[in-house]
């Protein structure tokens, strides 16, 4: 990792965790906190992919399962689950991922274009990857996963 | 920037409390005009409302309300001069300009510009009132004064005598002789000389001729005089200023030293001595009282208060986002101390004496705590009250019928918000109340009524609750006629045979007017549906009585706060749900026979007599996909527009209580049939049914569009 | 030495005018609701100069005015009056009552700043 490298663009920090058998991350400053998965209360008429709300703290959260946001398989959520608690423009929002691996820091000129291998329903979530020595880090972004009721919400 | 925004925010809330300080008053004048009871301090107070927002609106360029707050001031000064008597018309006229005060300073807050001759028309009526009184100042009086005021200090190019001398010294001469009472207007000599230095070179002596024999001098007495010589490139206009605050507390002689002379030198350069003398000798002489004296002949002194106005009550401006976490977390703190009664319960330690008495302590504390903190939220409905009265003027003077506006409970408190929804469906059965309900003045008195009519709003606590009502005295609803309409449009069968009750209830079906032709006044394009719609989406209830020949009455039923409702907890499916109780009419358990099916999937249940269909909570909210037996559920009555009822089937019924209002449009959104959310004693998240929209969703004429458009009134 | 000013004024709008631009003027800066009011406030702060509007409830300007005349300690205090009308008859009741000036509203800020500097000593 090359942070004595000063780039337009400056430093970030990611966190990266697992979701199905591929890694992706997010940008740090996005997430509030990271907790173990709680049964959520069933949202009537929400996209298959919300899972539901949780209770943080008073706060009503829905939950997104990533995996069937990106188009991969539907999780069939466990303790073993986590969820990334991220706070995009007013609205905090649960991802389910399987696991949390580390947070590193790049230079935003490491990312680059998302290739085309990736899967079209992948892809549209994606703002780009960071290739490393030993895995493809797939960089989210953050406001193309949220339902499409949020986005209406926000909007409204 | 933002604190100039912040000010102007200052600005406009300050305006609302004068705005209704102002109509207070002059309800009051009107409460005492028969008598000519009122006092003296409220037309004083009256006009401090109005001059304050004269004042504000001056610093942040709202010239159309400077101008009509003046012309209204101007009234107001007059009349508090006592040169003008306050009776029916002229308090008709201040209302009416009141009113329209009212309407530039919303304006103002809107940047926008109040069209129409309005203005103008109030104006002349305002202007006609003040003529013939000796203290009507001229208008211009204020006007040229207030802009022709010269900024002290700079140079002023416009001079055009100033342009010639600007680049030569001049050579002034100031014989300057204070007065004592210069000295105790706080002026101080040494403080203009200092300023006369900055404006050029300066020489000072003083002249001690009057200067008797210390032990003969009078500490308060003024003995000395100064000749100063300034040379400098400034022009007398600007010496003058120096003085300005001590203009006829001196003597005062500048002279244009045109030969180097000393001061009587050239006529033209004297030109002000004349004055000069004149104001000295007249108020020097004065000014050797005391300054305590002098004042107290003012006839505005303070100490000449016939009645000291009471002090205002202590109060704290805080921001309402904090208001509104505090009461979120103390929200928090009520399901906690739930959650944790729960866990004492589950490891079996409640019959403890001592922890079941300090946990009862400990929810009461919560309870209290929680409504107190509700109650900074309340505020009472007088400003609302107030905005209906000028809409029963305004309906009064459209539709020719005169009205009275009565009210009462007006400190009545209420939840802001609630407060601030009421406004609209108020607005319009206040307008209703008059056009609708009074009859023309020949018809009341062809019925042995007064002429004028009555309206009256009043508000109350009733367990719990709040509850609102609108009468008038006028007919009464037209029971025949409204039946017509409604079956003219369609709404019920020709052949129904309804209760009074019914038939009253029928003006809140969508789409009914019984206006023949849309007037003025109260069509606007909305019907009493949309008052009902606006009220339940309060968590209220209204409902109508009408007697004939006597008069109608709206009663509005609201809850207190928008923070929590009593609800019904349910199980749906095995999710748990809440209902809000004031929208259940009745709980039943059917009986099999009752039960009827309807089409493929549909069933419709017998209540007394009345056929109502059956919605599946399980089915509408996709908990499951086919009805589950309905003898097996527990049917919740609740009633819609109209007179529609449906039954809400749930699994079963959990318990009833008061829940905390969590709303799911901030990280989410909103879910069809779904109000808000709330917290559990368990810490689970149960979802609040909208009864009427989910009863709208299932029902067979969903009209969403429309419903959608209805949900921003 | 800061300029201590403490400012009288019935119209929230104007008080904090007044505070917003004697505070960015470098004066520290008091202020009260009414006469009554302010003459509470006075022994405290003892300010370098006051303030006052003319109409207000309670105790108007013209009683401040004499009420600060009329105790020893402050009764050299310069004293500026806020007033709407720059009317000639109300600049010479101001005069007749003691004030050691005046202000007319819509006040420029920077003639504000420069009519306290010129009443006052420091």
């Amino acid at each position: 990792m090359a942070e004595t490298q000063i780039a337009d663009f400056g430093l970030r920090e990611l966190v990266t965790f697992r979701v199905g058998q591929q890694d992706f991350c997010i940008d740090i400053m996005m997430v509030r906190e990271i907790r173990g998965w709680t049964p959520a209360t069933i949202l009537p008429h929400a996209p298959p992919f919300v899972l539901g709300v949780i209770n943080l703290r008073g706060s009503i959260v829905p939950i997104v399962d990533l995996s069937a946001r990106l188009g991969l398989r539907p999780s069939e959520p466990d303790d073993r689950h986590v969820i990334v608690i991220a706070v995009v423009g007013t609205q905090t929002v649960g991802f389910l991922v399987n696991a949390v691996a580390d947070i590193i820091g790049i230079n935003q000129s490491e990312v680059q274009p998302t290739p085309d291998v990736a899967s079209d329903a992948t892809r549209a979530f994606i703002e780009g990857v960071i290739v490393t020595e030993e895995r493809m880090l797939r960089v989210i972004d953050i406001k193309t996963v949220l339902p499409k009721s949020m986005e209406t919400a926000e909007a409204g | 920037m933002s604190t100039a925004n912040e000010i102007r925010q200052t600005f406009f809330q300050e305006c609302d409390e004068l705005l209704e300080a102002l109509d207070d008053g002059l309800c009051e004048i009107d409460e005492g005009i028969a008598d000519e009871s009122f006092d003296l301090e409220t037309v004083n107070a009256v006009f401090r409302a109005v001059h304050s927002i004269k004042g504000g609106a001056a610093a942040f360029g709202l010239d159309a309300l400077v101008h009509f707050a003046h012309q209204f001031e101007t009234v107001l000064d007059v009349m508090r001069a006592g040169e003008l008597t306050p009776n029916d018309d002229v308090m008709k006229v201040c209302h009416r300009a009141a009113d329209h005060l009212s309407d530039l300073v919303a304006a103002g807050r809107d940047n926008e510009i109040v069209e129409g001759d309005l203005g103008t028309e109030i104006a002349a009526k305002l202007s006609g009132l003040v003529v013939g009184s000796e203290s009507a100042k001229p208008d211009n009086d204020t006007e040229s004064e207030t802009f022709g005021f010269v900024p002290l200090g700079l140079p002023i190019p416009t001079n055009t005598d100033d342009e010639d001398q600007e680049l030569a010294l001049n050579r002034f001469c100031v014989r300057f002789t204070p007065s004592a009472g210069l000295y105790t207007s706080g002026n101080d000599t040494s403080l203009l000389f200092r300023e006369l230095a900055e404006l050029g070179e300066l020489e000072v002596t003083a002249e001690t001729d009057r200067l008797p024999d210390l032990k003969n001098v009078d500490p308060g007495e003024s003995y000395l005089s100064w000749v100063v010589i300034l040379l400098t490139e400034e022009s007398e206009q600007s010496l003058r200023e120096v003085f300005e605050f001590v203009d006829g507390l001196c003597e005062l002689q500048i002279n244009l030293d045109l030969d180097a002379t000393m001061p009587e030198g050239s006529p033209d350069a004297t030109k002000d001595v004349d004055d000069e003398a004149q104001a000295s000798s007249g108020v020097a002489a004065e000014e050797s009282d005391s300054p305590t004296m002098v004042a107290a002949s003012s006839p505005d002194s303070g100490t000449e208060r016939a009645k000291p106005a009471t002090g205002p009550k202590a109060t704290v401006r805080v921001n309402l986002d904090l208001v509104d976490r505090l009461i979120n977390m103390v929200g928090e703190l009520v399901i906690n101390q739930a959650v944790l009664t729960q866990c004492i319960k589950d490891a079996g330690l409640l019959d403890r004496g001592e922890l079941s008495t300090s946990l009862a302590e400990f929810r009461n504390l919560a309870r209290d705590i929680q409504e107190s903190v509700m109650a900074i939220r309340a505020q009472s409905v007088k400003p609302l009250f107030q905005r209906m009265a000028r809409i029963v003027r305004e309906a009064s003077e459209l539709s020719g019928k005169d009205a009275d506006f009565l009210t009462e409970g007006e400190t009545t408190e209420v939840d802001k918000t609630i407060i601030e929804r009421l406004v609209d469906p108020l607005t319009h059965m206040i307008r209703n109340a008059v056009d609708h309900g009074l009859e023309p003045p020949e018809q009341r008195r062809a019925a042995g009524k007064a002429e004028t009519g009555h309206v009256k709003l009043t508000a109350a606590h009733r367990s719990g609750r709040v509850l609102i009502e609108v009468s008038d005295d006028g007919a009464g609803i037209n029971r025949e006629k409204v039946f017509q309409i409604a079956v003219e449009k369609g709404l019920i069968p020709g052949d129904s045979i309804l209760k009074d009750a019914e038939i009253d209830n029928l003006l809140f079906l969508p789409g009914f007017s019984t206006a023949k032709e849309v007037s003025n006044l109260s069509g606007r394009g909305v019907g009493m549906d949309v008052v009902r719609s606006a009220i339940q989406k309060l968590g209220g209830r209204v409902s109508i009585f009408s007697q004939p020949g006597k008069g109608t009455t709206m009663s509005i039923s609201l809850p207190l706060t928008l923070a929590v409702l009593d609800g019904m907890v349910v199980d749906v499916a095995g999710q748990t749900m809440v209902v809000p109780i004031t929208a259940i009419v009745e709980t039943l358990r059917p009986k099999a026979e009752d039960i009827h099916p309807l089409g493929a999937d549909n069933q419709v249940v017998s209540v007394r007599n009345k056929l109502v269909p059956v919605i599946d909570l399980g089915v509408v909210f996709g908990h499951r996909r086919t009805p589950a037996p309905i003898s097996d559920m527990v049917l919740l009555l609740v009633e819609s527009d109209g007179s529609e009822s449906w039954a809400l089937a749930v699994d079963q019924i959990f318990d009833q209580r008061q829940v905390v209002i969590k709303g799911l449009e901030t990280n989410y959104g909103h879910v069809p049939g779904v109000a808000a959310a709330t917290i559990l004693g368990d810490g689970n998240i149960a979802l609040i049914i909208d009864p009427e929209e989910t009863a709208h969703r299932s029902g067979p004429v969903a009209d969403v569009g429309d419903r959608a458009r209805l949900e921003e009134v | 030495m800061t300029i201590k000013v403490l400012a009288i004024d019935d119209s929230r709008t104007i008080r904090e005018m007044l505070r917003h631009t004697l505070t960015q003027g470098g004066f520290e800066v008091h202020v009260a609701e009414d006469g009554i009011d302010g003459m509470e406030k006075l022994p405290q702060v003892a300010p370098d100069v006051v303030i006052t509007d003319i109409n207000m409830p309670r105790m108007d300007g013209f009683g401040v005015i004499n009420a600060i005349r009329a105790e020893a300690e402050f009764a050299g205090m310069p004293i500026l009056v806020l007033t709407t009308e720059s009317a000639q008859d109300l600049k010479e009741r101001a005069r007749n009552s003691g004030a050691t000036g005046w202000i007319v509203k819509p006040f420029d800020d920077g003639k504000l700043i420069g009519t306290i500097r010129r009443i006052t000593v420091a």
